[in-house]
Formats: structure tokens, C-alpha cells, sequence
């Protein structure tokens, strides 16, 4: 009997898209108004998506003061407020786009929620993260 | 194959608590969940039904016949209730947004005499929802 859990986080930081694999002209024309030197912000909206059976003794699949502690000491407390280029190491080397942030934070999240000393069985099923209202993006294993 | 989904709304109160833990491991697993007083949340239920389109009225289902069916099932026994001491399943299981997934399924499925339930959502808050699929 699984059941999934969706808990929703929010963070905000800023990012520029810029490859230097590729020239001024292409980034310019690829990235457009997102290859802005400065850089720019969103407030991104975070979901968490665990897949688990119910543990018949608390009726619960994860214990959500354990997940939130997870979530933000791995995620939010490196990413909130930041400039993801400058501030967050992969991203030094990995365009920030919200695809590559969407799949770093399943990357960041699930081990160490594999490893959470809970009672709850269930495992990360999916990461999805919205940069606005209007787009979002999922990654799963 | 067209799946519909049916919003509803309704406001319960319930705590967390395991007879068979101590005091201590009641509070330290369910925090401020084990106030045996209870607490309230404005739930939102979505239910899933998969189907066909009815080539005569272009609909999977009359919807008239899901929300009486949600009325009838889910929100008379549920709304404006303190699901542990009002709801008999929850005398056997903790009303967690979990286990209300798995009732209101349990509810809803041998009553739907059209299409196949396919997904039962249940926020306790928008920052916190259970799919349940029946399997």
C-alpha cells in the first residue's frame, strides 16, 4: 500500500544562464535576457515528493519535522538568498538553469533522506520545482 | 482514456497519538500532533476518476452524481468533525493526512458505479498533500 507525500518548500536566489562553451553571440541569442551579466532572481516554489508505506504505528510515511530538517540544511540552507552561480559550488562549473537545480536537489536530498533516522520507510520519489507560475520542472530516477 | 477530477472542501480537527508508545514517545514522535485536545485544518480533497468519454453526452460521468456521492460519503462524516472521537475508522488508525487518503478511498471506491477511482489527493495545508492510487 503505497502512498505518496508531497511537502512544498519556497527559496529565492538569483542565477545567470551563460555557457562558456559557447560564444557571446550564441549565449546571447540562446540564453537571451537569462545571459544578463548581472544575473537575475526568482522566488522558486519547491515540492518534495516521497513514495512510501504507511507506518501502521504512527500512520505515517515520513516523519515531516525530520524532512523539513533535511530539506533545509541540504537544500535551502545552501541555495535561499544566494547567486547560484557564485555562490553554490556545481554551479560554478553547471549552467544554473532550473533543470540542473531541479536534479541537484534530488541529488542533495536523497541520500540523506535515505539515511534519516525515522521510523517512516518511504524514499525520495521525485523532485519538482517551479521558477515561476507559469513554468516548473520534474526529475525522478 | 479522460481523467476527471471533483474539488471539495472540508474542515476537521484530530490529533496524533499511539496507546501502544509512552507519554514521551507519543510527544517526541508527534510533536504538537499529540495535543490531546486536537487541532483543526481546512482540508482539500481531490478525487480522480478515470473513464471513457460517453459518446451520447460527451461526459466520463454526470458530475451532479460524483458530488452527491462526496457529499453523501466523504463530507457528511467528515466535515466539521474531530475525526478521531467522530469517524469509527480512526478509532483503529491515527487520522494522519495519509490514512485519510486511504478511507476516502476506501469510502468512494465500491461506491462509484461510474468510471474507475484513480487518485485520491488530500492537503491538509497547500504545502502538504498525499496521493493515494489504491495499490
Amino acid at each position: 500500500m503505497m502512498v505518496y507525500l508531497t511537502r512544498r518548500y519556497r527559496f529565492s536566489a538569483s542565477h545567470r544562464l551563460h555557457s562558456d562553451s559557447l560564444t557571446p553571440e550564441e549565449n546571447a541569442r540562446i540564453y537571451g535576457k537569462c545571459n544578463n551579466p548581472y544575473g537575475h532572481g526568482h522566488n522558486y516554489v519547491l515540492h518534495v515528493i516521497l513514495a512510501g508505506p504507511v507506518d501502521p504505528a504512527t500512520g505515517m510515511v515520513f516523519d515531516l519535522a525530520a524532512l523539513d530538517s533535511i530539506v533545509q540544511k541540504e537544500a535551502l540552507d545552501r541555495l535561499d538568498h544566494t547567486h547560484l552561480n557564485l555562490d553554490v559550488d556545481i554551479f560554478r562549473k553547471v549552467v544554473p538553469t532550473t533543470e540542473n537545480l531541479c536534479i541537484e536537489i534530488y541529488k542533495l536530498l536523497r541520500e540523506k533522506l535515505a539515511q534519516a533516522p525515522q521510523r517512516g520507510s518511504a524514499r525520495l520519489k521525485k523532485v519538482c520545482l517551479e521558477e515561476t507560475n507559469s513554468n516548473y520542472f520534474e526529475y525522478e530516477e | 482514456m479522460i481523467y476527471l477530477t471533483r474539488r471539495a472542501e472540508f474542515s476537521a480537527s484530530h490529533y496524533y497519538h499511539n496507546p501502544d508508545f509512552s507519554p514521551e514517545e507519543n510527544r517526541r514522535i508527534f510533536g504538537k500532533c499529540n495535543n490531546p485536545h486536537g487541532h483543526g485544518h481546512n482540508y482539500t480533497l481531490e478525487v480522480t476518476v478515470a473513464g471513457e468519454v460517453n459518446p451520447d453526452t460527451g461526459m466520463v460521468l454526470n458530475i451532479t452524481d460524483l458530488k452527491k456521492l462526496l457529499e453523501s460519503e466523504v463530507l457528511e462524516a467528515m466535515d466539521h468533525k474531530f475525526l478521531n472521537k467522530e469517524v469509527e475508522a480512526f478509532a483503529r488508525c491515527i487520522p494522519t493526512t495519509e490514512n485519510i487518503a486511504i478511507e476516502i478511498w476506501n469510502r468512494l471506491a465500491p461506491k462509484l458505479t461510474f468510471g474507475k477511482l484513480h487518485r485520491i489527493r488530500v492537503y491538509e495545508s497547500p504545502d502538504l498533500y498525499v496521493d493515494y492510487y489504491g495499490e
